[in-house]
């Protein structure tokens, strides 16, 4: 038979008892749909941790640490390596090094101290830390208001919203973020703090390497150009910085840093160490390639990509899960197809018989069924991944609705890729088609003879 | 209706059965619904098959069908050994060598006159234009009505003309009166005659009113208890000749 008369034929098969096959149908549907909404739900739910972390910059980013200091955060590696003492400082030299790797876009360093900062003659002890001009591009900066530094040394600040209203003298409520960024900064823009902070100088005697050095106590005055919503460092610094300013004024301060004092029971030199360093590769796919080459080097590195592994993980798991509940409804729905189709056969034995009488052959029988079921599953699906969208949908509004009480901004916990619905649509095909295995292979053998010899 | 029926020989044989069974398994017990029935037909001869209910005729006729594989013995129509076709083969010798005609009519219900009658083309993957063969049996009006729309006589109509639409050599009848009072059953039957003498179609029916097998028949095979066990020529050969 023609697949044309075959589609027709199936058809007017499944108009002919439209109750029965409707229903049949729409078991196929809720099962589709179930499927889709947990798979949107797993996607969706992957999509939104992934755009977090995505957003704070973090997965394009390696982090390296010299092997001196913090030796707990890679263990397994450090036993082995050179002893803290002996192993290569992270000092101006390596982080030149390491910023012309391949596929490295800039290594900066971590620059952060915590000190006085003066506004209006009152003082606030807090983090600050130094923010390399580039950060200006990514969207980290989404929720500025104000602007970005006008240049890599220009002194200029910006301030986290909760310790502008630290300044204003706010106490921030926890739980009610009501307070808009912009707010803050009408009352903030254009003023200056004061930072106080503790200067490395060397020895005058202008020596290279020298057995001693100096701490000089220093200020420096800075405009206040943007207040942001949220923290532009996502988890990427070690403590969260309350005011930043840009990473070249900060290395020009030459600021005491933590390491420092440590270095004191050694030479001092003018060359400038580094706690840690920062350095963005072009994409998260090289990030495992530039690590591998910084381990080399002689430092320690840790990225959130590496970390999150697991967390990706998790989400496969998850995805499985919830893809192996969403099919249940599926196959308990084929099974309903299987129910059909065999109540079909008992109700047209004497059709399938006047069929082959005809000349039609077993084949064409089988197909007939075979299409039936096939047509079940094609419009099932089609309808089920609208039912799913649609249920997605209302979950949705009604989460954000949550949400929203909660003072909490929406999100998007729902996602349905094309892929997910021609995949869902072409799932519910498949599972129909075998479903009409046995009821099509049955009504094939169905013996004419028998088929026409009773009313 | 062109060609293709015609005989290109009048004497040639369309049918030969040798010493054909059928036998039936019932538990331990074994029916023999036809047993040795040899015979020839010839091309374009009009055969009556008549015996009481349960004499095997109409096993005989899913014979010769195709429907039914014999248990022992040769059929063989229009050349071929039923018997060694594949099922495959068998649907394609059922749907291009021979057509059926049912008492029951054996319309499917669900589907109009016309689409009852285009099935076998799609069936044959033919172009569907099926008009000749409506208009042959006087049916033209009532396409798009369902049959239980249609009387009886309209039905079996229908069912002639679906056993028409693939140009077959052989048209077997099963009791096609049988639902149908005197007078449809007589136009009916005219019709099938008609068909028999304008296009030299072979046709087998198998009856138990001997009068009908009189009048239209050339030939009349008796049969009882599955075996043949008379034949004689019938008063319509006789007119004929």
């Amino acid at each position: 038979m023609k697949a044309y008369d075959l589609v027709e034929l199936a058809g007017r098969n499944l108009r002919e008892s439209v109750l029965r096959n409707s229903l049949t149908i729409l078991g196929i549907s809720v099962g589709v749909a179930s499927l889709v909404a947990m798979l949107s739900l797993g996607i969706g739910l992957q999509q939104l941790a992934g755009k977090r972390l995505e957003k704070a910059g973090i997965f394009d980013t390696v982090f390296v640490t010299s092997r001196r200091d913090f030796r707990g955060m890679n263990r397994e590696e450090n036993a082995g390596g050179a002893s803290p003492e002996q192993a290569r400082a992270l000092d101006e030299p390596a982080r030149l090094e390491i910023e012309r790797l391949p596929n490295v876009v800039e290594a900066y360093p971590d620059l952060r101290f915590i000190t006085e900062v003066r506004y209006a003659e009152k003082p606030h002890l807090t983090m600050v830390a130094g923010l390399p001009y580039s950060a200006g591009n990514t969207d980290a900066f989404e929720g500025l208001a104000g602007s970005f530094f006008s240049s890599d040394t220009a002194p200029e600040a910006i301030l986290q919203k909760p310790f502008a209203e630290q300044l204003l003298g706010r106490k921030p409520k926890p739980g009610l973020d009501d307070t808009k960024a912009a707010d803050l900064a009408k009352e903030l823009m254009g003023k200056d703090v004061v930072i106080l902070y503790a200067q490395r100088a060397a020895p005058s005697s202008g020596e290279e390497t020298a057995e001693s050095y100096s701490v000089i106590s220093r200020r420096q005055t800075l405009k206040i150009v943007g207040i942001s919503d949220v923290d532009p460092e996502g988890m990427r610094g070690p403590v969260r910085a309350n005011l930043f300013l840009p990473l070249k004024l900060a290395q020009n301060l030459h600021v005491m840093q933590a390491s420092d004092l440590r270095d004191s029971m050694r030479s001092f030199s003018n060359v400038p160490t580094y706690l840690s360093l920062t350095v963005r590769v072009k994409s998260p796919k090289q990030v495992e390639q530039v690590q591998n080459a910084i381990k080399k080097m002689g430092f320690n590195t840790f990225s959130i990509l590496e970390a999150s592994r697991s967390l990706q993980r998790f989400f496969k798991v998850l995805d499985l899960f919830l893809g192996i509940f969403g099919s249940l409804a599926l196959v308990v729905a084929s099974l309903g197809i299987i129910n059909t189709l065999v109540m079909a056969i008992l109700e047209r034995r004497r059709e399938i018989g006047i069929m082959k009488a005809i000349g039609g052959s077993n084949w064409d029988v089988k197909l007939l069924f075979f299409a039936e079921a096939g047509a079940m599953g094609v419009v099932g699906g089609v309808l089920g991944v609208a039912l799913g969208w649609a249920i997605g949908r209302v979950i949705n509004f009604g989460t954000n609705l949550y949400l929203e009480r909660q003072s909490l901004p929406p999100e998007n916990l729902w996602s349905v890729p094309w892929w997910l619905v021609l995949g869902a649509i072409a799932f519910a095909l498949l599972v129909s088609l075998a479903a009409g295995l046995y009821p099509a292979s049955r009504a094939a053998r169905l013996d004419p003879v028998q088929a026409l010899r009773y009313e | 209706m062109s060609q293709g029926a015609t005989p290109s020989e009048p004497h040639a044989v369309a049918v030969r059965t040798e010493n054909l069974c059928r036998h039936y398994r019932m538990g331990e017990a074994v029916i023999p619904a036809v047993d040795g029935v040899s015979m020839e037909i010839r091309q374009g001869e009009f055969v009556a098959l008549l015996g009481a209910s349960g004499s095997g005729k109409s096993t005989l006729l899913n014979l010769l069908a195709g429907l039914d594989r014999p248990t022992s013995g040769a059929v063989t129509v229009q050349g071929k050994d039923l018997a060694r076709l594949s099922a495959q083969e068998l649907a394609k010798y059922r749907l291009h060598t021979v057509g059926m005609v049912f008492q029951s009519f054996n319309l499917i219900p669900s589907m109009t006159l016309l689409e009852n009658v285009e099935l076998p083309m799609r069936f044959a993957e033919v172009e569907r234009g099926q008009r000749e063969a409506l208009e042959r049996v006087g049916l033209g009006a009532r396409l798009r009505h369902r049959p239980s729309e249609l009387s009886g006589g309209e039905q079996q109509r229908a069912s002639l003309a679906r056993a028409l639409v693939n140009r077959p050599q052989l048209l077997l009848a099963d009791e096609p009166t049988g639902n149908l009072d005197s007078h449809t059953g007589s136009e009916i039957m005219d019709l099938i005659l008609e068909l028999n003498r304008s296009l030299g179609m072979t046709v087998v029916m198998v009856t138990h009113e001997r009068p009908l097998a009189e009048r239209y028949a050339q030939r009349m095979i008796f049969l009882a208890d599955g075996k043949l066990v008379d034949q004689q020529p019938s008063g319509a050969a006789e007119a004929r000749a």
